[in-house]
């Protein structure tokens, strides 16, 4: 349930539904997202659920913060709706050169590259969102011996394709961007396609994932 | 083949197709994009007949020189702009808000934009062009939108589908207003500075950064200090969102801005204020000022009537 609605700037609405990161809260914030984009809110032109929040934009020429909030308010929203989600199995090759922090994560984690592989691999990731460049997703929950902070720096260009970690998450760079979390291997599979407009991300929000390894050769010869 | 259609000498900096944007793609990390000064792009159709949401080259800075293929033509610049029209060997200095035809051979050549960011370059006509979800507007960092999500580059042509037979000219006295006080609404984590900070960012000027582009636009000034924490749990942002990272420096979200991200956000720009704040240049100051969120709402009334009042008049 949304425990508080306050806006954010004044095109939209910032829907709080508790401070902690887990899959049941993630749930409810999807539910919330599934049913308000169906129902066609008169003036809602965007909708941006996150792990705990959920972020509802509006045209300020057609309506206003206290009329959707309304609008929101009085939705019925059916909690106990079964999320239609998929399993995904993602490839990953953590060859040395594409595994670009492994010897970082050694040190950090005090953990063999074998064995941060070993639990990275024997994993079952859950979608908590998808966003900051198109179609990355941000994946779910890493072992509390796997968790490390963003690098000091982050890179000015992350790889197109690149698997990284950051504390609880994992995420797969769908673009080649800046950024600063942790690369322990990269995947050949286009996980955003914007040829694709009805359905151009691979993993959304709901979504199970589980990477598997492949070698150099798999990789560099990989066909969809 | 496009009979008619304009050949790129030079580019220009960041020269791109841009129209309203796309909306509903939030959630899967796509922006709106779009014209970054709403006002300026719908001017500029206006004067030359367009239909207000059509496709329009925007520019950054340096803009791009032109040279025309075809048949007649009408094309209108706005912004604070210098351009030169050339007409076999004639130069002249062309103005901004007023339309002009040309001919085959003739060239547009925009020098660049004055003390300002954007500049927009309306033909009239209809852009041969492809869309992506319901929308021209190119994002360079995600290659999306039109010409494969790239910028406008040398040797390449801007082919028109069709040239508008209403050849009117026309012509409008807008001045772009200079402000130096953008007005600011609260933002969800202002609590997370400390009452030195929350003052520093009402009362001191900032200094726009070269780092800003239309992803987002860095400041420089005294340092805003978190007392809470220097990140939160990625969440939605919107265009004009004001986050503050570790170094206290603010940073303000423009329309290709990542959907998602976890710096605390001390303010959000007043939709009133946005059109103006994205033309402020590098080096440029700025000031915030605390609104209220039904003041911001009242703004925008006004500034939505200002808006169909000036296009009323062209």
């Amino acid at each position: 349930m949304i425990k508080n609605i306050s806006n954010l700037g004044d095109t939209a609405l910032y829907c709080d539904f508790g401070n902690e990161v887990n899959k049941s809260i993630n749930s409810q914030v999807i539910k919330y997202f599934k049913t308000i984009k169906e129902k066609k809110v008169k003036g809602i032109n965007n909708l941006t659920p996150s792990y705990n929040k959920l972020i509802i934009s509006y045209d300020l020429k057609q309506t206003n913060f206290n009329e959707v909030k309304k609008n929101i308010e009085n939705l019925n929203v059916e909690t106990s709706l079964k999320l239609n989600t998929k399993r995904i199995e993602i490839p990953v090759c953590c060859h040395e050169s594409l595994s670009l922090d492994v010897k970082r994560l050694e040190k950090i984690l005090n953990l063999s590259r074998d064995k941060i592989l070993e639990n990275f691999l024997n994993k079952e990731y859950f979608c908590y969102m998808t966003g900051f460049i198109a179609g990355m997703p941000f994946l779910g929950d890493l072992n509390e011996n796997m968790r490390a902070q963003r690098l000091e720096t982050p890179r000015v260009k992350v790889p197109k394709g690149s698997v990284g970690l950051t504390e609880q998450f994992a995420n797969i760079y769908t673009f080649e961007s800046p950024g600063g979390w942790n690369i322990l291997g990269n995947t050949p599979v286009k996980v955003f396609d914007s040829s694709l407009e009805d359905e151009p991300t691979l993993i959304n929000p709901g979504d199970t994932v589980t990477f598997k390894e492949i070698s150099l050769d798999q990789y560099k010869n990989y066909n969809e | 083949m496009s009979d008619n259609y304009f050949e790129i000498i030079r580019p220009g900096i960041n020269t791109t197709f841009q129209d309203k944007g796309r909306d509903h793609l939030y959630h899967i990390g796509i922006p709106f994009s779009g014209a970054m000064d709403n006002r300026n792009y719908l001017i500029a159709n206006k004067l030359v007949n367009n239909n207000l949401d059509s496709a329009i080259i925007e520019f950054a800075y340096q803009g791009p020189h032109l040279k025309y293929t075809g048949g007649k033509i009408n094309f209108a610049i706005t912004g604070d702009v210098i351009f030169i029209i050339k007409k076999d060997d004639t130069e002249i200095e062309g103005k901004c808000y007023e339309s002009y035809q040309i001919e085959n051979g003739n060239e547009i050549n925009i020098i660049s934009t004055s003390k300002s960011v954007y500049g927009y370059l309306a033909l009239g006509g209809e852009l041969d062009i492809k869309l992506q979800w319901n929308s021209c507007s190119i994002n360079t960092k995600a290659n999306i939108g039109s010409n494969d999500g790239k910028k406008l580059d040398t040797g390449q042509r801007v082919n028109l589908k069709k040239i508008n037979s209403n050849k009117d000219i026309k012509k409008t006295n807008y001045i772009n207003t200079k402000i130096e006080n953008i007005r600011v609404i609260k933002g969800t984590n202002f609590d997370y500075f400390s009452e030195e900070g929350k003052k520093i960012f009402y009362e001191k000027e900032f200094k726009v950064s070269k780092l800003s582009d239309r992803m987002g636009m860095r400041l420089e000034g005294p340092k805003i200090e978190n007392i809470v924490n220097t990140n939160i749990k990625s969440e939605g942002l919107i265009k004009g969102v004001i986050q503050v990272p570790a170094d206290g420096n603010p940073i303000i979200m423009l329309s290709d801005h990542g959907t998602v991200g976890g710096y605390p956000k001390i303010g959000a720009v007043a939709s009133a204020d946005y059109d103006r704040l994205v033309q402020m240049a590098p080096g440029s100051k700025i000031k915030f000022k605390e609104i209220n969120l039904s003041d911001a709402e009242t703004l925008f009334k006004l500034y939505e009537m200002e808006t169909q009042n000036l296009l009323s008049q062209i």
